[in-house]
């Protein structure tokens, strides 16, 4: 079994989904579709819903009304509305989806090998010597042929998170989720982990990736969706969402982000 | 003066107590982690009031009474309520018992240490539950937990003492029946102290030995 392109890459979409937080409500009625073997970025200010919405995809977060449909199957719920699924099932449709976080979220026991080679073993139930020969390969895919022994102690910000990449690619996922993959790590860390998703969009994943990057939104993305406040303000193409923005609060969103990293030499 | 030759007549009476405290400890300590470890679970996972508050009410009945009145209770007590023991089993689950509350309170706050996004980087890819205990949830735990597991563990080899007190013939009572016997206060005293001493210093390497393979990974040179 070799990791190689992606063949099956899934679709999602999401009908009315809204989430509530006691009384607060994090998400409002957020309706996006998300295209097979394509890249989506979801950006937006902090606090905005972002990583409730993504973490919604794989049932981390339960919703509290409309659906999300991975193909043609509804996650977490038997219906829409209905009672929760069994947690038998829900686990068999998390195998499909792959999912890296902010803080990496390695198991800090475990070696970089035994990092990816585990959940072959816990959840596909593969041989250990087959489990470590796939997660040799997803390591070597990463970049990180070398440093199959290293415990993440002994890894930077991002080769952690490259272990984390390989860790979820080895699994044969058929999306992915990315929350903030770069934002815990140093500037110069945050090429190497792009490279890394660039090559797996390149590859036809289907990929929903919530960043501050706008550079990697703009050049990567082929959709971008723009929440505030826990609605989906706007979704379009990069051009269209970064060219000539319709909605006044994205405007204002890319300004004060132009604002922020703009950096004019004082004259004088 | 140290009159060696009482050692050997009570020499195979002494020994026969050390195993025995060795054992119950040995026991007493295996199953009141267990015990513990599963109260903690239960505390956990089942958030009905019932079983929440009845495992509270055993825990503030545990650690607000003396072991010996424990001991006492399930002893003289237990017959009263159909429970008859011989001295030994009792000892054991007493020991049990009075153990379990604290070792759950080590592993309650040491499961609640673990980081959540550990847990659900494995659920997210679709561990099952056991998996995720077993081989995230446990082994991290048991870094932060060591310490106080092996420090609780060695305040139980000086609780098996009491077992002395309904007749167990651990190291406290056969010393005991020596003082009785022959007022050889100084004799009993010194196997008494150089036992434990050497027992607690033995549990201690251990624990250090474990706490060491449990965290090797935080130390390694790469
Ligand atoms: N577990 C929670 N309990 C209560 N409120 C939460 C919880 N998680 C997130 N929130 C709130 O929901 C909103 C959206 O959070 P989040 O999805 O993390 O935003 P983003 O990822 O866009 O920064 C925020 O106002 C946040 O405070
Ligand atoms: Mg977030």
């Amino acid at each position: 079994m070799a990791l190689t392109t992606t063949t099956n890459a899934a679709s999602a979409r999401l009908e009315n989904v809204s989430k509530f937080y006691g009384e607060f409500q994090a998400l409002k009625d957020v309706s996006l579709a998300i295209p097979p073997g394509k890249v989506t970025c979801l950006i937006g200010p902090s606090g905005s819903g972002k990583s409730t919405l993504l973490r919604c995809i794989n049932f981390l977060e339960e919703y509290d009304r409309g659906g999300i449909w991975i193909d043609d199957r509804l996650i977490g719920y038997d219906a829409v509305g209905g009672r929760k699924m069994a947690p038998g099932r829900l686990r068999e449709m998390r195998r499909d989806i792959g999912m890296v976080f902010q803080q990496f979220n390695l198991w800090p026991h475990m070696t970089a090998l035994q990092n990816v080679a585990e959940g072959l073993e816990r959840v596909k139930r593969l041989p250990r010597a087959q489990a470590q020969r796939i997660a040799a390969e997803a390591l070597a895919k990463v970049g990180l042929g070398d440093k199959t022994g290293n415990h993440p102690s002994r890894l930077s910000g991002g080769q952690q998170q490259r272990v984390a990449i390989a860790r979820a690619i080895a699994m044969q996922p058929r999306i992915m989720l990315f929350d903030e993959p770069t934002s815990a790590l140093d500037p110069e860390l945050v090429g190497e982990v792009l490279a890394v998703m660039k090559q797996l969009a390149a590859e036809g994943m289907t990929m929903v990736v919530v960043t501050h990057e706008m550079g990697f939104a703009a050049h990567v993305a082929d959709r971008v969706a723009f929440m505030e406040r826990g609605e989906l303000v706007a979704a379009g193409t990069p051009a269209e969402i970064f060219g000539n923005p319709a909605d006044a609060r994205v405007r204002a969103f890319l300004q004060s982000y132009n604002d922020r990293n703009a950096f004019d030499v004082k004259a004088g | 003066m140290i009159d060696l030759s009482l050692f050997q007549q009570y020499g195979p009476a002494l020994l026969r107590g050390l195993g025995m405290t060795i054992f119950c400890w040995l026991v007493g300590t295996v199953f009141a982690m267990a015990l513990g470890f599963v109260m903690a679970l239960v505390q956990r996972s089942v958030k009905a009031w019932p079983v929440q508050w009845l495992l509270r009410a055993y825990v503030e009945f545990i650690r607000g009474t003396p072991f010996l009145v424990q001991l006492f209770v399930l002893y003289y007590g237990g017959p009263m309520l159909g429970l008859r023991l011989d001295a030994l089993p009792a000892g054991l689950l007493g020991l049990t018992i009075y153990g379990s509350p604290y070792f759950a309170e080590i592993f309650r706050a040491g499961l609640n240490a673990v980081p959540v996004g550990q847990i659900e980087a494995a659920r997210a890819m679709g561990f099952p539950p056991g998996a995720i205990m077993r081989r995230v949830m446990i082994p991290v735990m048991l870094v932060s937990a060591l310490p106080a597991l092996v420090n609780f563990s060695i305040i139980l080899t000086k609780e098996t003492v009491i077992l002395s007190m309904i007749t167990v013939p651990e190291i406290m009572f056969e010393t005991q029946t020596m003082m009785a016997e022959t007022f050889a206060f100084a004799e009993a005293t010194l196997v008494l102290a150089l036992f434990f001493w050497i027992f607690v210093e033995a549990i201690s390497r251990i624990g250090r030995r474990l706490e060491r393979r449990a965290t090797h990974y935080l130390l390694e040179r790469s």
